[in-house]
């Protein structure tokens, strides 16, 4: 039983505290403010709005573990969904059969690997800045996104690809059983693999990672070609779920999926936090965004928000940071 | 001028590239070589060139913010309501009144930076966010055209009646944009304060531990861009002839890119405002030349992005890899 206990617990990590007692004050709060939110109705909502959201961030965790940043991932997303819908359009359009959208599957996730490697060759030879690396990138592909489809969007898919947005296999939604698989991907990529510990040695400290030999260029190339590559899911999941692709589609993502990372407990500077925690921090904020949709809040109102709510948790942290330093002084 | 080259490689470099491609474009399109396309980029290129050296001195401190074009558009907003309350004022009131909220905005930032310990990409995205959003909800996205006759007047400083007939003409927007440029070329070149901002952008241990205080060096870096910010979006609303809530949103990034192409970097303690200008330039010559050659502005953003990171990862190469010569130079010394 106590052994149970502890691996649950290194499962889960000391970081989950902060989203569990945000689970219970956003059910609570929302729940007294509004008496249609703790109805199945919202809970189904978000079940299959957070995969959209969660596979971004998933592709955001990567990079900001090794210290970095990919300000390109709603773009690299955008760019594989547009693989999809034009590989589907060469063969057919509506009447694309299953072989051409394994193909376009396959194509989007090279071309969302292949933004990722060009990030990665760049910040791992050249030591440019991760932030302005992905920046130059992002304002790349959206002129690029913006320049093949003059900025309209593209439509018009085989009815076979509506349950990659909107079925469910035994109730679960089928976005969110992607989600859920691509999750434990992760989580076993980062404990289980040697990638994944170089991933957190990177983050840490890259002199050290590289004096113990280390091939950290190859690390940082392999974490954003990943980071690419899950972009890619996230796009093929958007394409189905909206039945389109345009450029833009979840630029507002960009800033949810970085405060998603800091509110599950991942360290800003690298090294530091967990896949599972992140995954709970993203259910909080899903459940957050519904709850102020269910209220009336206004789309903007809504931004700002999150602005604040990104400004608070790190507050928090500062705070209870400064306590436990407090406490050990006094001990 | 091997020391000029050496010390100055980044802004030499630039300028070669400006040349190469003037060059290219006076050839390749009968309208660019002109005094009045010339003028109309300096018109054009005078708010983003303010932002941009306010933005230095924030990357030479070793910070970066991503919320000082929204910034600048909530000034422009509130300082239209301010005026409109009080029935007019001039362009002293305009400025002081933009200037002083834009370095309140850009004080929030450090204040929250310093205090919280938070790194300053966080918080400026925040903040980003927090402007923007709440600009937007409490103006609800209505624009203001009716601005005073002082702040909308076209006031030509220079102007020349060209063969064709058309005039060529500096507009007021590049007289600030000199004195602002000024201004922060001798903050940051003949004051202790901007010594201290590149030792502090260096190394922020070895400049505390040398008795620089860390507090004030991040006031100083964020105020000042928030001042820069308050006057550029006053300036824009000049130019535009109206107040936009979300015209300034996005220019944060293009802003930011010139900069770092102009030599800057994330991580602080190196940059020069003359690089910086030239960066700006460099961007509004290339969108300017694309845009006569004919070519469609959708490709506009795909090229300049390209441009970007190709320079990016040029100028953190090492120069001596890329240029031999001096590479000899340096063993021989």
């Amino acid at each position: 039983m106590t052994t149970l206990v502890r691996r649950t617990r290194n499962l889960l990590g000391s970081e989950i505290a902060g989203s569990v007692v945000a689970f219970v004050l956003v059910v609570v709060i929302f729940g007294l403010a509004s008496p249609q939110f703790l109805s199945r109705a919202t809970f189904g909502s978000v079940a299959f709005q957070l995969p959209e959201l969660g596979l971004l961030t998933l592709a955001m965790l990567l990079p900001i573990l090794t210290g970095g940043l990919n300000l390109a991932i709603t773009f690299t997303a955008n760019i594989a969904g547009l693989t999809v819908a034009w590989t589907l359009q060469a063969n057919g359009g509506v009447d694309a059969g299953p072989g051409s959208f394994l193909l376009g599957v396959a194509l989007a996730l090279a071309a969302g690997a292949a933004s990722g490697v060009v990030m990665g060759l760049v910040i791992a030879y050249t030591k440019a800045h991760p932030i302005l690396v992905s920046l130059s990138m992002m304002i790349f592909l959206r002129g690029l996104g913006e320049f093949l489809t003059r900025g309209g969007d593209v439509s018009g898919f085989p009815a076979f690809l509506r349950p990659f947005g909107h079925g469910s296999v035994v109730g679960i939604p089928l976005p969110l059983l992607i989600f859920i698989l691509c999750v434990a991907l992760w989580h076993v990529l980062l404990s289980r693999t040697r990638l994944g510990f170089n991933t957190y040695m990177i983050g840490s400290n890259i002199e050290a990672a590289r004096y113990s030999g280390v091939n950290t260029r190859r690390v940082i190339v392999l974490v954003y070609t990943l980071s690419g590559a899950m972009c890619a899911v996230a796009g093929i999941i958007m394409l189905a779920r909206f039945n389109s692709v345009r450029v833009g589609h979840g630029e507002s993502y960009l800033l949810i999926t970085v405060l998603a990372c800091f509110l599950g407990g991942v360290n800003p500077f690298g090294g530091f936090g967990r896949v599972i925690p992140v995954f709970a921090a993203l259910v909080v904020l899903q459940l957050f965004s519904s709850g102020l949709n269910l209220l009336g809040a206004n789309q903007h109102l809504a931004t700002a928000v999150w602005g604040i709510l990104l400004v608070g948790v790190m507050m928090l942290r500062w705070l209870a940071g400064h306590f436990r330093t407090v406490l050990r002084r006094k001990e | 001028m091997r020391r000029l080259f050496r010390t100055h490689a980044t802004e030499i470099c630039l300028l070669a590239v400006i040349v190469l491609i003037a060059a290219f474009l006076a050839f390749a399109t009968p309208r660019f070589f002109t005094l009045g396309n010339a003028f109309d980029l300096l018109n054009i290129s005078s708010v983003n060139i303010i932002f941009a050296v306010g933005l230095l001195v924030v990357l030479i401190a070793g910070g970066i913010d991503i919320s000082f074009a929204v910034a600048a558009s909530v000034v422009q907003y509130v300082t239209a309501l301010i005026l409109g309350q009080v029935g007019g004022g001039g362009w002293a009131s305009g400025l002081l009144i933009a200037g002083g909220i834009g370095t309140l905005l850009g004080a929030f930032n450090a204040f929250i930076i310093h205090r919280f310990k938070i790194i300053s990409i966080v918080v400026t995205i925040a903040t980003f966010n927090i402007y923007f959003g709440l600009l937007m909800f409490f103006t609800r996205g209505v624009s203001i055209y009716t601005l005073p006759d002082w702040w909308t007047e076209r006031i030509i400083l220079y102007e020349r009646e060209m063969a064709d007939g058309s005039w060529a003409e500096i507009r007021l927007p590049v007289l600030v944009m000199a004195i602002c440029v000024a201004a922060t070329w001798f903050l940051i070149r003949h004051t202790t304060t901007g010594r201290q901002l590149y030792a502090f952008g260096d190394n922020p241990e070895g400049a505390r531990r040398f008795g620089i205080s860390i507090g004030a060096m991040q006031f100083i870096a964020f105020g000042w861009l928030g001042l820069m910010a308050g006057i550029g979006g006053l300036i824009q609303a000049h130019y535009a002839q109206e107040v936009v809530p979300n015209a300034l949103y996005g220019r944060e990034l293009d802003v930011l890119a010139a900069a770092v192409l102009g030599g800057a970097r994330l991580g602080g303690g190196k940059g020069s405002v003359l690089g910086c200008v030239l960066g700006v330039l460099l961007i509004s010559i290339t969108q300017n030349g694309l845009n006569l050659m004919g070519v469609s502005p959708f490709a506009f953003k795909m090229i300049i992005g390209a441009i970007i990171l190709v320079a990016i990862t040029l100028s953190n190469s090492r120069i001596d890899k890329l240029l031999p010569i001096l590479k000899t130079e340096r063993r021989r010394r």
